[in-house]
């Protein structure tokens, strides 16, 4: 027997969860359609969190793509069909990528060695000069600590998860919570996670209370890694550092939990515990269009 | 000796990729590193190496902490034998101060910056005292414990306490003639 699982019509970091839930009862080797027909929108992380889902699949999950002629050809024009062909049995009209999109900064891209950080840093750059200055009113300035963050962020699935995964980059208005237009990070990867990342730390006491929050909280916010090497547990530190002082949002899911770096324009809740489980750490950075009156 | 290190050239040895300009990934860093200490591996009992950023485009935390950080903790480690290394840094920009000064605060590290206008100062984690003596040292050049106390105003033995300080976080240079400030006389413009 398939199991259905239904893609919400607008698919972001929060209805996502949704997937994950009807998920949670289907064992990793049953047969399941992933089915995105009725699906208009999804963001960066929406799209990357799909290709990390086909990842944890150890039956080949069947995809049906968006019924909505425009939404299936962005998401060609984001790269997501190019990698989801490897991981799905893709079903409904799957157009063929046409040209570039002027609101993705960086197409869906595979992240599996340092090698391929180079390559994301590398194409961002240019792009996220214009597109930050431009659209966003950020100082120029801000372009190289978007990079860096980009390259930390990335470097997680180099370092940690022990399997690749992707990033993807895009600008947007955020009507719903915002009403500005943002510039969103996502990088997804179906590895270890936080947790058991850590746990690999030589000689690691564990506390009473230890689970995929405390992980999240020991690795985001007091900036632990699983090296003894002092210097490291800086990345996610410096990411923390950008988002904050342009005012942006970083959230962190890993295994049961979710972490987030609220700013005081959304009402997310800081740390949320005892979701249903998805394997890996996903990654999301937000940084709003500044405006009159807001940070530098 | 004096030795100059374009850290783009060791970047794209490194990486094999003429494309790549930017110090980005701790395997990157490490790599760049260890190219620098193999660079280093011949000199001699003291050497001053200028590591130039000017055509590296940006550089991001872990790589900071590769190249930057272990390469002046090595500097500073007692473990070195009777071998002083010293670095003065050059072509740093705001696009790389940020990571730069973050791995400073990490590991209470400082080093000398050479300006655009070829002088140098101190940046890091470094005390007032340290901070004026380092000036003043670079200042007057060639320097003694007597000459730093009296241009300072302090006892002798202050003066002498500092410049060890200084010395053995390879700030200054310590020579039979006296304490040299690291971006000093004679080692501006190489």
């Amino acid at each position: 027997m398939t199991s259905v699982i239904t893609v919400p019509p607008s698919l972001d970091d929060h209805t996502f969860e949704q997937v994950v839930e009807q998920l949670a009862s289907v064992p990793p080797d049953a047969k399941v359609l992933i089915d995105a027909r009725h699906t208009r929108w999804a963001s960066p992380y929406g799209l990357t969190a799909l290709l990390t889902l086909g990842q944890t699949r150890e039956e080949r999950a069947a995809f049906h793509a968006p019924d909505a002629e425009e939404t299936a050809s962005y998401w060609a024009r984001t790269g997501f069909f190019k990698y989801a062909e490897e991981l799905f049995d893709l079903h409904g009209s799957v157009p063929r990528a046409r040209g570039g999109e002027s609101s993705v900064l960086l197409e869906i891209t595979p992240v599996v060695k340092s090698e391929d950080v180079h390559e994301v840093v590398g194409r961002i750059q240019q792009k996220a000069q214009q597109i930050l200055a431009k659209e966003l009113n950020i100082d120029a300035k801000a372009t190289v600590g978007f990079a860096m963050t980009l390259s930390e962020v990335c470097q997680n699935i180099v370092e940690h998860a022990g399997r690749g995964g992707w990033v993807a980059v895009q600008t947007y208005t955020w009507r719903k919570r915002l009403g500005r237009r943002v510039v969103v990070i996502a990088v997804c990867d179906a590895g270890c996670g936080f947790r058991q990342s850590l746990e690999s730390a030589p000689g690691r006491v564990r506390s009473d209370r230890w689970d995929d929050a405390e992980a999240l909280e020991e690795a985001v916010v007091r900036g632990v890694s699983r090296f003894r090497d002092p210097g490291r547990g800086q990345g996610l530190a410096g990411v923390r550092r950008y988002v904050g002082r342009w005012d942006g949002k970083v959230s962190v899911r890993s295994g049961t939990a979710r972490i987030a770096i609220v700013p005081s324009w959304d009402d997310d809740v800081p740390l949320l515990e005892k979701l249903a489980p998805f394997p890996g750490s996903q990654v999301q950075v937000t940084i709003p269009e500044r405006v009159a009156g807001g940070p530098r | 000796m004096m030795m100059h290190i374009d850290l783009s050239s060791v970047l794209r040895q490194t990486v094999s990729c003429e494309l790549y300009s930017n110090l980005v990934t701790r395997p990157t860093g490490a790599a760049v590193r260890a190219q620098i200490e193999a660079l280093l591996a011949d000199a001699r009992e003291r050497s001053l190496t200028v590591i130039d950023f000017s055509h590296v485009g940006m550089i991001d935390f872990s790589c900071a902490d590769e190249v930057v950080a272990k390469l002046l903790l090595q500097s500073v480690s007692t473990e070195r034998g009777g071998r002083e290394a010293y670095f003065l840094f050059r072509g740093v920009t705001e696009d790389h101060w940020d990571a730069i000064e973050t791995v400073l605060e990490r590991h209470r590290l400082a080093l000398v910056l050479e300006t655009d206008d070829g002088a140098a100062r101190i940046v890091g984690i470094v005390g007032d005292g340290e901070r004026a003596a380092w000036e003043k040292v670079y200042e007057l050049g060639r320097t003694g414990p007597a000459d730093l106390a009296s241009a300072l105003g302090a006892d002798e033995s202050d003066a002498l306490a500092v410049l060890d300080t200084l010395h053995r976080r390879r700030l200054v240079m310590r020579t039979e003639e006296g304490y040299i400030a690291v971006g000093g006389i004679g080692i501006r413009h190489d």
